[in-house]
């Protein structure tokens, strides 16, 4: 069974219909990069699959589990989903270890010692271990985008979903953040990404979706997909960001 | 006519002001804690909530306060309650702080950005808990200047209590002008007053505007 199941997907805002009709299944383990313009759905995709904008029909199915906002609450939701963003959103008025461990306490009710015991694995996992009483304002970009990876794993979720995480980050950050995601990659984790990063698509993803004007309009595994896109809209907006 | 010295003036003035601060204090805490319930009732996801929040803020934004005053102690009285002017008083002060204290708090709140909310969000956090432990606290720092300046307003507010009958800073000053027809002296004694009170309110909400201006987003 897939992790993630998704069956005619409709979205509209207002009069603009985002996505027509999106069918996708992903396995656990899978790496999927979505790509496409601006405009094409892909982020409002992204933010269906974990309810920050609720879909007008189809179905989403996580883990086996039917998405719908009256009985997914946000506290069973993040068990499945977590999800980093473009600018970060860290908590201001926390600190590294704080952001960390905040869910874990408030939301899961772990107590103090073990939020924080869990806080420093994750931060070690991304690399900043001794970043822990930092502020975020203290931090770069790229090491403020570590800790929002480290605070969403807190949770362990089955899914991580990344939304241009590297499109706010100065271009030598962005190989930081990037290696997280390859090492996360590694160890199994369900990682769906919608990224720019065409490099990191081919190398570390298992698939490419490439979504155009709401629908899905090409998709297949990364590497064979990008170096022999079939449609000519994959082909010119391939030529278009390499 | 008894003669009044000055220091009666002042010693009658300064046990009147008691009466204006206690009427101030009630009024912010009460005002402070109904505003904050409306603060989250206007967060609501329910639009009729919001509007209905909305609808109360320009209902006492938008009449003066000495309206309010009126019908809370001679409206009321007319329904056959018997209410006493201390009540009044405090009645609609307390509605009316808390509909500016809610309207700058909302303020507040809207300047937090919108993906703190749904950092939150995703972390498993629901509406009331990401209030609480991620909006709140941000919103609390830009708030506070902006509360204690308003707080000048209330106490400034409390003079119109005198007008039904509450003997406050402003009425003692009336009523020792009756007895001793020195309006000069004693209502400059009662500006004085209430100058007191506000300017170290005001010097401290500047204060502490320029501290959260330098400190940046901690």
């Amino acid at each position: 069974m897939s992790l993630v199941r998704v069956d005619a997907l409709h979205k509209s805002f207002g009069n603009n219909e985002v996505l027509k009709g999106i069918d996708l299944s992903i396995e656990a383990g899978e790496v999927v990069s979505i790509i496409g313009r601006s405009g094409s759905g892909k982020s409002t995709l992204l933010r269906c699959l974990n309810q920050l904008e609720s879909h007008d029909s189809g179905v989403i199915e996580i883990n086996g589990r039917t998405l719908d906002a009256t009985t997914m609450t946000p506290a069973r939701l993040s068990e499945e989903v977590g999800m980093v963003f473009q600018n970060f959103n860290l908590f201001p008025h926390k600190t590294v270890g704080e952001n960390v461990m905040l869910a874990p306490m408030v939301v899961r009710g772990e107590r103090e010692r073990d939020a924080a015991r869990r806080a420093r694995k994750e931060l070690e996992r991304v690399g900043l271990a001794e970043k822990f009483d930092a502020w975020p304002e203290q931090l770069s970009g790229g090491q403020q985008q570590r800790v929002a990876i480290a605070r969403a794993l807190a949770l362990s979720p089955r899914v991580l979903l990344c939304d241009e995480i590297t499109s706010a980050l100065d271009p030598e950050l962005v190989g930081d953040v990037l290696r997280v995601l390859e090492q996360l990659a590694s160890e199994g984790m369900t990682l769906i990404l919608v990224t720019h990063e065409m490099g990191f698509a081919r190398d570390v993803g298992n698939r490419v979706v490439f979504m155009h004007q709401g629908r899905i309009h090409e998709q297949g595994d990364a590497k064979t997909l990008l170096s022999e896109p079939q449609t000519p809209e994959l082909q010119q907006f391939i030529s278009a960001v390499l | 006519m008894t003669d009044f010295t000055l220091w009666d003036i002042v010693r009658n003035l300064l046990l009147a002001m008691r009466w204006t601060v206690a009427l101030s204090l009630i009024a912010f805490a009460g005002g402070g804690l109904v505003g904050l319930a409306l603060t989250v009732l206007r967060l609501s996801p329910a639009a009729w909530v919001r509007r209905l929040v909305a609808l109360y803020i320009e209902l006492f934004q938008g009449t003066p306060l000495l309206m309010q005053l009126f019908l809370a102690y001679f409206g009321v009285a007319a329904l056959g309650v018997d209410i006493s002017a201390w009540t009044a008083a405090t009645i609609a002060l307390v509605l009316f702080t808390s509909a500016f204290l809610c309207d700058i708090w909302h303020g507040c709140v809207r300047a937090i950005p919108v993906g703190q909310w749904q950092a939150a969000r995703v972390l498993g956090l629901d509406r009331l808990r990401t209030l609480r432990h991620v909006v709140l606290p941000q919103a609390l720092r830009i708030a506070i200047a902006p509360t204690v300046g308003f707080s000048v307003q209330v106490i400034k507010g409390t003079a119109l209590a005198s007008v039904i009958g509450f003997a406050e800073l402003t009425r003692t000053g009336t009523m020792l002008n009756n007895a001793t027809f020195q309006p000069f002296t004693i209502f400059a004694f009662v500006a004085l007053g209430y100058f007191l009170l506000c300017y170290p309110l005001s010097l401290y909400a500047r204060y502490l505007e320029k501290r959260l201006n330098v400190a940046g987003s901690r």
